[in-house]
């Protein structure tokens, strides 16, 4: 039996300090995080900064069961800005960008909540630091993948998975989700970032992201990026639990395409547990392969597997519709939440039929459908050549988050999640994950915890020594489980002893 | 393997008129897409950033992940 799906979006966003010359990435979005932090603890609900702990982190393990000594791990910096909100997120600054991880979300509409909780999050840190600096500057802040010069930055996902599951198994399927779910994950680019190319081989594709990755599976996630990634750091119990940590994907401004990337995602991996897919699509080239999809704006392009046959990505995806269905009726879908993984599959089918029939079909759920349709309306609206650099400026603007300049927020993308709750989840954890715990024990006695991570919490109460109290167990501390004692504990001595009794 | 990409495209599971229902929402939409498209580019000098295309060049990410 599948274990629940689990699941988070690690988003590192592009920024940029307008209006003082020459910007250091690294001091812009460190002050970008202080300011929203600050801003928090003036205010009178404020809660005072609680550091992130480092404990936990080994990003150097590999899920194939060896340590990596000759491939890149990558190294925790543990000097840089680092908070946790009390809605159970982590906030930032990861090598050179603001990253906002949301907190774990027990499905893939939490997923959407939470992610568009982390933009406004982000929205609210740029008018903190324009307050704090110079008139004239201001830091503004993409939610996208690429500068369009060949430097990428990830929006990473997380799915809890049980450990029993061979990792081979993983891979094999995943790879065929992931380099096909780029027909409706894709956030799309103008151009292309693959050395030797230009925008005159390729004017735009669906992904911002397949053109950075140059292996199958590995363990780096900046270097010679593998299209599944191995580190093995589940950040719950390591006897019971992998988490999958998924590189390949883009941030998307679409909700759809959000709830899509992740709900797929969950559904397909519970199908790998439980065994549910009998056939392999072993690519001939999965690199090539990612590659091609994501330039075929047709989307009718033949990917070849290794037996020599051909498949497109529709008719991938499609058949890993056709299975999660069949499993949803023999098995149930409690893995990724009964109805909103109904809701996936209803979701799934529109959009692939949509893209199948008339992608502008599709224009409010799939980014690089959407994207493209501005372009399109904007180019012929000016009589303006498609190579117009003009283009790709309206292409960043996409993604630009500040509320007056964002395209993407104007071109009438449907929404699966309103203003309200999306404003609720800013300060409030998911009710149904351990992100309850985390966040409500933050919101209440913030002044009694020194550190905070994925799998503890960190207690001072003024006794002889800390006191940790471990969360290895992702769907502990949930609401139901918590709650009450939550609410009828006065005082985080009170919460530590009952605890403990 | 032929035969089973011929077949790949799954049986519509739901009933007619749920698909039925479906369908005016969905051009509706459209049309909602086309008329904010419309609006947003009646007055996209004013949203663009100014000195767009500086910025694009000026646009460098270094250091992701």
């Amino acid at each position: 039996m599948a274990v629940a799906k689990v699941c988070g979006i690690e988003t590192e966003y592009g920024i940029v300090l307008r209006g003082a010359g020459e910007s250091n990435p690294v001091t812009a979005s460190s002050m970008l995080i202080n300011a929203y932090v600050a801003g928090l603890a003036a205010a009178a609900s404020g809660t005072p900064k609680v550091a992130w702990d480092f404990e936990d982190e080994s990003p150097g393990n590999d899920a194939r069961g060896f340590s990596a000594d000759d491939s890149m791990a990558p190294e925790v910096d543990t000097h840089l800005v680092n908070a946790v909100l009390t809605s159970g997120a982590r906030f930032y600054v990861d090598h050179a960008h603001p990253e906002l991880s949301t907190p774990e979300c027990r499905d893939a509409r939490q997923a959407v909540v939470w992610d568009r909780a982390g933009e406004v999050v982000m929205t609210r840190a740029m008018e903190a630091a324009k307050r704090m600096l110079p008139p004239g500057q201001e830091v503004v802040v993409h939610k996208n993948n690429s500068d369009g010069k060949g430097n990428s930055y990830g929006c990473h996902e997380n799915y809890l998975m049980d450990r029993a599951v061979p990792f081979h198994r993983i891979v094999v399927h995943a790879t065929a989700h992931f380099v096909t779910r780029q027909v409706f994950c894709g956030a799309g680019k103008v151009g292309s970032e693959v050395p030797g190319t230009s925008g005159a081989d390729v004017h735009y594709q669906l992904s911002q992201r397949a053109d950075f990755f140059e292996a199958e599976v590995g363990l780096e996630t900046t270097l010679k990026r593998p299209i599944v990634n191995t580190r093995d750091e589940p950040h719950a119990d390591p006897q019971k639990y992998r988490r999958l940590h998924v590189i390949v994907g883009d941030a998307n401004l679409c909700e759809v395409a959000t709830f899509l990337k992740v709900g797929t995602t969950a559904i397909v991996l519970a199908m790998v547990e439980d065994d549910q897919l009998p056939r392999d699509f072993l690519f001939r080239s999965p690199v090539q392969a990612m590659r091609a999809v994501s330039t075929d704006l047709t989307l009718r392009r033949p990917i070849e597997l290794v037996d020599g046959t051909t498949v497109t990505a529709l008719g991938v995806q499609w058949e890993l519709l056709e299975r999660a269905r069949k499993y949803a009726d023999e098995r149930g879908l409690e893995a990724v939440g009964e109805d909103v993984g109904a809701q996936v599959l209803r979701r799934w089918e529109e959009v692939l039929t949509g893209l199948e029939t008339d992608p502008t079909s599709v224009a409010g759920q799939v980014d690089w459908v959407a994207k493209k349709g501005l372009i399109d309306a904007w180019v012929q609206r000016q009589g303006a050549e498609p190579s117009d650099p003009r283009v790709a400026a309206l292409a960043l603007q996409y993604h630009d988050l500040r509320p007056e300049r964002c395209l993407a927020r104007r071109v009438g993308l449907e929404r699966l999640v309103d203003d309200a709750e999306v404003e609720w989840a800013v300060d409030s954890p998911p009710p149904d994950t351990r992100a309850y715990f985390r966040g409500r024990c933050l919101q209440r006695f913030a002044r009694s915890i020194v550190a905070a991570n994925w799998d503890s919490i960190v207690f001072d109460v003024g006794r002889e020594s800390l006191r940790r109290v471990p969360m290895m167990e992702p769907t502990r501390g949930t609401r139901a489980h918590v709650g009450r004692l939550l609410d009828e504990c006065d005082t985080p001595a009170e919460l530590l002893d009952r605890l403990g009794s | 393997m032929a035969e089973r990409e011929q077949k790949r495209k799954p049986a519509p599971a739901r009933e007619t008129e749920t698909v039925e229902e479906d369908a005016p929402a969905r051009s509706e939409s459209g049309e909602k897409i086309k008329a904010e498209l419309d609006d947003l580019l009646d007055e996209i000098d004013e949203v663009l950033e100014s000195n767009s295309e500086d910025f694009v060049k000026s646009y460098i990410q270094k250091g992701g992940e």
